[in-house]
């Protein structure tokens, strides 16, 4: 357990000791920034419904710099050490395997955790500056950053299968976008081919990141979404561990 | 400390290490030797647990590598081909790291890190980013990490490759040190290195081992026959030539005639260097050279890598 905390320490501190650390915070901030700002302009003298929140978490600009972060934050992980070779004096300390691909999974959600954070103060500012509340109730915001997390939980796994897959993080970087790509936009099936079957669209419609979204951001809670992320975010970290054993012995 | 038995490693039809077979003894430093692609690293990276083995069963004090990989870990400081370290920690921040990594109590890093440290000279660089470091300090590094949690032995792959002269000297100083707590398994191409530090030599070629044994008792088996440079100055070169031909055990003679100088090579089954002597005193002839000529490990290196080859 020790071994894992002074893991998990040195993965958190290696984003930070990487200019692409602060390069993708400040980024993140100035996008998500102005889309909250567009978020409320649209809102600011229209006649709707539609809560600050939703129109923040709901929008569909919102989703591209949040796609984006993931083979950002995971391609180095493993990709690097591989290249570096300190894979070597890594695997020949007394570390677990599975220690060592759960700080590295871990790490990367402790800092997909601090990228987001600092969103929860947009909420503050505007019930500040405007004295009205952006959502109608508490469980809108908790259903929202519960989503996030879901789903942070997941495609981050899915960073961390690609980078234990190559050496070579630009590859890492495109498998792992091509495969959240693949999942997130599997909605838009249904746009495509509207008279398609009404399985096809449920399908489509419980694996939807995008349809899960609209739900948590009005406060419903969906528990099979729930299930639906744990249990893929174990099942590729169980593929990534074995691929990272694999790789090992191949070699 | 190791006890190697049947040991192999294949990728896919290319056998790197073919069944060998050593043990290695407490207090022991042994200097693996043997050209490049001779199965050096492959081994060592077997016995530090990295690449498991194809076949065969290694113990590390007294832990299989395989099924006992964690505990045998322990028991290694392992430095591997090139230092390979992350370029974005200072060296203080990485050796702490490494300590708490391969276990050193909480409150004795700090002691243990500046151990090292003056071990390895490096504490004129502790608070520099490792990236920054030239060649020779980024191996000091490699060394120290290898050393900050006392391991009983010491697995060095190719500790002085890329450094200058004195920096070779410095690490091998340091080796030498070590003995004391440490065993030692190092490889290595400078064959002089091996000679000056290592108590045991073990010359791997294709993956199997040719020899294992003390760098002196190498030298023995090849010197026995007794090669001998003499060289003489005599009133009559073709006389002093048939004279040297007549004594005993003598098996051929080579000589080089350069003004009144005469050299000779004389192979014998025995050690002739008195009754040369005994010779030219009788005969009053000018000595200026009269030595058997030992073998270095680079000719029995030589002799045992490419007897195949030829």
């Amino acid at each position: 357990m020790r071994r894992f905390v002074t893991l998990l320490k040195r993965e958190i501190q290696h984003y930070f000791h990487q200019p692409l650390a602060y390069i993708v915070l400040f980024c993140f901030l100035c996008i998500t920034g102005f889309i909250f700002q567009l978020g409320v302009g649209a809102l600011n003298g229209a006649t709707s419904q539609t809560t600050v929140i939703e129109a923040f978490f709901d929008s569909i600009l919102l989703w591209f710099p949040f796609i984006v972060t993931f083979p950002l934050l995971t391609m180095r992980l493993f990709s690097e050490e591989y290249k570096l070779g300190t894979i070597e004096p890594l695997m020949t300390a007394p570390v677990g395997d599975l220690a060592v691909v759960l700080s590295k999974y871990f790490g990367a959600l402790a800092f997909y955790l601090i990228l987001w954070a600092p969103t929860l103060l947009y909420f503050v500012i505007f019930h500040v500056v405007t004295g009205q509340s952006s959502a109608q109730s508490f469980s809108q915001y908790f259903g929202s950053y519960l989503l996030l997390f879901l789903v942070g939980t997941f495609y981050l796994s899915i960073g961390c299968l690609a980078s234990s897959l190559t050496s070579n993080q630009i590859v890492a970087a495109i498998v792992s976008f091509a495969l959240i790509c693949l999942m997130f936009f599997l909605s838009v099936v249904t746009f495509v081919f509207p008279s398609a079957d009404r399985f096809l669209g449920d399908v489509v419609y419980y694996f939807s990141t995008i349809e899960h979204m609209a739900d948590f951001s009005q406060g419903v809670f969906d528990t099979r979404p729930i299930v639906l992320y744990l249990s893929l975010t174990l099942f590729t970290l169980f593929l990534t561990f074995h691929i990272f054993q694999h790789r090992r012995w191949r070699s | 400390m190791i006890k190697v038995q049947n040991l192999t490693k294949r990728y896919g039809s290319v056998t790197a290490v073919n069944e060998i077979q050593f043990e290695v003894g407490k207090g022991e430093i042994v200097g693996f030797l043997g050209p490049n692609g001779a199965g050096k690293s492959t081994t060592m990276r077997m016995l530090s647990c990295y690449l498991p083995p194809t076949s065969g069963t290694a113990e590390i004090a007294g832990y299989d590598i395989f099924r006992d990989s964690l505990r045998a870990r322990e028991h290694i400081g392992y430095m591997p081909e090139n230092v390979p370290l992350p370029q974005d920690m200072r060296v203080d921040e990485y050796l702490r790291f490494r300590a708490a990594l391969k276990g050193v109590p909480g409150r004795r890093i700090k002691e243990r890190f500046a151990d090292v440290c003056e071990l390895c000279n490096l504490t004129d660089v502790s608070r520099k980013l490792i990236g920054a470091l030239s060649k020779g300090y980024r191996q000091r590094v490699g060394l120290a990490d290898a050393m900050i949690h006392e391991p009983e032995l010491l697995i060095l792959d190719e500790p002085t490759i890329g450094l200058d002269p004195n920096q070779i000297r410095q690490v091998r100083d340091l080796i030498r040190n070590l003995r004391r707590h440490h065993t030692i398994l190092l490889s290595t191409h400078i064959l002089s290195e091996v000679e000056m530090t290592c108590t045991r030599v073990i010359i791997i070629n294709k993956g199997r081992i040719e020899v294992s044994d003390t760098p002196e008792n190498l030298r023995s088996r090849l010197t026995k026959e007794g090669e001998i440079l003499f060289e003489v100055s005599a009133p009559d070169p073709a006389a002093a030539t048939a004279k040297i031909k007549a004594l005993p055990h003598i098996k051929s003679l080579n000589s080089h005639r350069t003004q009144d100088w005469t050299r000779y090579l004389i192979q014998a089954d025995e050690d002739l260097r008195e009754e040369l002597h005994n010779l030219a005193v009788r005969e009053k002839w000018r000595v200026r050279e009269l030595t058997q000529r030992v073998a270095t490990l680079e000719q029995i290196f030589a002799e045992i890598t490419h007897k195949e080859d030829i």
